[in-house]
């Protein structure tokens, strides 16, 4: 029902369109020189249809549900439940209405059922019919408001700019979005465990908090000792400088000498077949470390008589390492190719050899940049995520042995929230402040880099 | 005097190509990996694509299916054919005691009942006939005939029995096994059987979210895009707008599934574990990236262009809209399909909003219950059956393919129909 009161309404939009072009020619026939161009009346005939009609349409669409829930709740207002079974009592209704619901059928919730089946198609109804009215009196406006001199085009541009306006705080919304979603189970979550209990605690074993009855009250000494984050912290840390020893020597190589040495051709064929590094689905690496590096180190180190895990922290940071080569390779490719001529030049006419100059000159003049493109490696290093839930552990564990498996932030993550979650235990909300942890980490990677790649830029141009 | 110099000159010489070489080796481990990589995934993965299948006759006897005489269609549909289907494999060895009937059961898919009904349907005459009917290996015996079993293992541990592998090599010997095309990998959902597993759920699963994802980002992002770029009024907000984007760009997608998980499920209620929230998820991802690749093609069309509209008269959004946009259209859409090859591979969001449920059935719309082929590859991998191995690198073959398509288009649409302006 809602589609087909959509799809009118665009219909609508279109037919009305025309119209406004029509009567613009009508009245440029009668040799009136208009004030815009003929499809400016069109256009704004059809905002004049379909926006307001939208309007409503939105809104009814947010407030409808909300409100129907009031009206059905209000008849059992005044008997003394919590707002948790009220909300299950509106549950049960809903379905029972849907035909859905087994279970016990009281005679309470059949006379709600009714009435919300009743509220429904009373709401539906009177949605039709006032987005009728809505676009009939607004096309009648539009229509009238059609005349040699009235201006179309000014409004309908100025329509067009508040739409691209309204498009580009998308990206603000995001961030909002991303802000919230966090933010509030955060807070929760530090309600119950302490914030420092949280960042220096050394045991994290979030399965010991098991999913609670909700009708009893938390009990937060249940708690202590499980949501200590050194362990994972440690871990991501630790994952991530494995994964740099990879990434930098032969990222930053590889970029030197792509940028420096390579003749054109080797270039144009060696620079694109490194970025497909980048282009590869990290649940493949995930396969691929867990699948054939993991394997592969342990039976090396049964060789040489040493233990070592088939999940372990020099798996999943190597593999992590060969993802991050072309980030590193093509931002410092770019950084080194756009330091001025003049310099190397300089650091020949002294006699000075390539490598030299490149070691000497370039290198710290272009070091900004690179250090930039190296902390946006790090940053997606500790953010990424399917790499280490596949080819690392799952159990956090506190050490620096590259053999053993450690978990990272966004693993927990992932162990904590996959299959169904209870919103409002701990343990969910504690994956949620693993995210903003790392909403802030990888945020404050992300501003420094970014800041000192531009200074950088500025310094050059 | 002269000795010491050529020395140090020698050293500073050998110094350069040490420092060449490095370079080389570095680009050369780059590219070998990458090697590595793909072999890995192609040599465990080819065998996927074949499937392995055994020859059985089957005697279509009415009595046990219960059936009366001259049976109309509704009576072959709802006859029982799984005494029939059992009755046929016990008979490759009538001398099998209970268990060793258990084994001969187990050879074969538990879909062999469907296999042996649909050949009936088709041909209603055969009932009272004998005939070859080929079914689906069970995953471990399709494994031994590619060769992929370890076969000396000691019995216990393995999942194939030896009586198994004894009636197994009596039938290759008869010529009663045989390798197909796996059609079934394209057709049929997943299963937690590896032999009847498919990747046709998952497959319409990452189509859907893809589908949701273009139809959200694309017109966003290009509004947006426009805006920031040829009307944006240089102040704070847009500063702001402008920080805004080139961090979410680089935010770990995995936040992006926590904001899909505490905002589209928890507070819009939209229904878990669907393409519809997991194409909204990834088209939140993919913003910025779409946003930045227009900015970069509208910034690339020269001024003269917009003044040569303006002086003709046309006001600022009719420049826009008629010349600069449509110019440059071949590199926001290639930038778009960049992001989307990006959002297609993307996992740990959707895994967030519940799409690694079990879904053994092939989605009809963004609204059903669906995993995407990433999440498929995952799911897959943390089975420990061995015959899903080769099902998830098959599984990542056609995923890369898609994106090897996917790239390459992007590639042609920026070389043929962008403008060059020099």
């Amino acid at each position: 029902m809602n589609l087909v009161i959509f799809i009118f309404i665009v219909l609508l939009g279109f037919t009305s369109y025309y119209f406004g072009r029509k009567k613009a020619y009508s009245i440029q026939a009668t040799n009136t020189r208009l004030t815009a161009l003929p499809q400016f009346y069109g256009y704004y005939l059809a905002i004049w249809c379909a926006i307001p009609a939208f309007i409503i349409y939105s809104l009814w669409a947010i407030f409808e549900p909300s409100i129907v829930k009031l009206i059905i709740l209000s008849d059992y207002s005044n008997q003394g439940y919590l707002d948790d079974e009220l909300n299950l009592i509106y549950e049960k209704t809903k379905s029972l209405s849907r035909g859905q619901f087994s279970g016990e059928i009281t005679t309470y919730l059949e006379t709600s059922a009714e009435k919300y089946l009743n509220l429904r198609s009373i709401a539906q109804n009177s949605k039709v019919v006032l987005i009728l009215a809505i676009i009939i009196a607004s096309i009648v406006y539009g229509y009238k408001r059609i005349s040699s001199n009235n201006r179309t085009r000014e409004p309908v541009e100025k329509f067009l700019n508040t739409v691209l306006f309204t498009a580009s705080l998308a990206a603000i919304l995001t961030t909002i979005g991303i802000v919230f979603s966090l933010i509030f189970q955060t807070i929760d979550f530090f309600k119950v465990i302490p914030l420092f209990d949280f960042i220096f605690g050394t045991h994290w074993y979030p399965a010991k908090a098991f999913v609670r009855d909700a009708s009893e009250p938390l009990d937060p000494s249940m708690y202590s000792d499980t949501f200590g984050a050194v362990p994972i912290f440690a871990g991501t840390f630790f994952i991530a400088l494995i994964a740099m020893c990879v990434a930098i020597p032969i990222g930053l190589m590889s970029g030197i000498y792509l940028a420096e040495y390579a003749s054109t051709k080797v270039r144009q064929y060696a620079k694109p077949l490194i970025e497909i590094l980048a282009g590869i689905p990290t649940v493949v690496y995930g396969f691929f470390a867990a699948l054939t590096v993991g394997p592969f180190l342990k039976d090396i180190g049964t060789a040489m008589g040493l233990e070592v895990s088939a999940e372990s922290a020099l798996a999943a940071g190597g593999v992590m390492g060969i993802m991050i080569i072309p980030f590193i390779s093509s931002l410092s490719d770019d950084v080194i190719t756009s330091v001025p001529q003049s310099l190397r030049d300089g650091s020949y006419a002294m006699g000075a050899t390539k490598s030299e100059t490149i070691k000497k000159v370039i290198f710290p003049a272009a070091l900004p940049g690179i250090v930039g493109s190296i902390l946006l490696g790090v940053s997606r290093a500790v953010g990424e995520t399917m790499i280490v839930v596949m080819a690392s552990g799952l159990a956090a564990n506190l050490t620096f042995n590259p053999l053993e498996s450690t978990s990272t932030i966004t693993a927990q993550i992932v162990v904590i929230l996959i299959g169904d979650q209870a919103f409002g235990d701990p343990k969910t909300q504690a994956a949620f402040a693993l995210g903003m942890t790392l909403f802030l980490v990888t945020l404050s990677l992300n501003i420094f880099a970014l800041r000192v790649v531009k200074k950088y830029r500025e310094k050059y141009e | 005097m002269n000795k010491n110099k050529e020395k140090l000159l020698n050293s500073r010489y050998r110094a350069e190509k040490r420092f060449q070489f490095y370079g080389k080796s570095a680009i050369f481990l780059a590219l070998l990996f990458l090697t590595i990589f793909i072999f890995k995934i192609f040599s465990t993965g080819y065998t996927a694509f074949q499937k392995t299948w055994l020859i059985v006759p089957v005697t279509f006897d009415a009595e046990t299916m219960y059936l009366d005489e001259n049976p109309s269609k509704e009576d072959l549909e709802d006859a029982d054919y799984f005494d029939l289907a059992l009755q046929t494999m016990f008979n490759l060895d009538k001398s099998a005691s209970e268990k060793q009937q258990n084994d001969l059961k187990r050879m074969v898919s538990y879909f062999f009942e469907r296999e042996i009904k649909r050949e009936l349907l088709n041909d209603p005459s055969l009932i009272g006939k004998t005939k070859d009917v080929y079914l689906t290996a069970s995953d471990d015996l399709d494994q031994v005939f590619k060769g992929n079993y370890p076969r000396d293992l000691p019995e216990d541990q393995r999942r194939v029995t030896d009586y198994q592998l004894k009636i197994f090599d009596q039938l290759v010997e008869q010529g009663r096994v045989e390798s197909k095309f796996n059609l079934s990998f394209f057709t049929y959902p997943d299963s937690r059987e590896a032999e009847l597993a498919g990747i046709a759920s998952s497959f319409m699963g990452s189509i859907f979210s893809i589908l949701v994802c273009l139809v959200i980002a694309f017109p966003v992002a290009v509004l947006a895009a426009i805006y920031l770029e040829e009307f944006a009024p240089k102040n704070r907000l847009t500063d702001f707008i402008e920080v805004n984007i080139n961090n979410l760009a680089a935010v770990p997608s995995i936040v992006f599934g926590l904001l899909g998980l505490g905002i589209l499920l928890a507070v819009f209620q939209l229904p878990r574990s669907t393409p519809l929230v997991g194409g909204i998820t990834l088209s939140l991802m993919t913003l910025p990236t779409i946003i930045i690749a227009c900015r970069a093609s509208l910034k690339a069309v020269p001024p003269s262009i917009r003044e040569a509209a303006l002086a003709m008269g046309a006001s600022k959004m009719q420049t826009t809209m008629h010349h600069t946009v449509p110019l440059s259209m071949p590199g926001t859409l290639s930038g778009t399909i960049i992001g989307l090859a990006q959002a297609l591979g993307e996992t740990a969001p959707l895994i967030l909003i519940g799409m690694v449920a079990f879904v053994n059935t092939i989605p009809g719309s963004p609204l059903d219950p669906a995993a995407s082929l990433p999440v498929q590859i995952y799911i897959w991998a943390e089975s420990a059956e061995r015959g899903f191995v080769e099902k998830v690198s098959a599984c990542i073959m056609v995923l890369l393919g898609f994106l090897i398509i996917m790239n390459l288009f992007a590639q042609i649409i920026r070389h043929k129909f962008e403008k060059k302006w020099s």
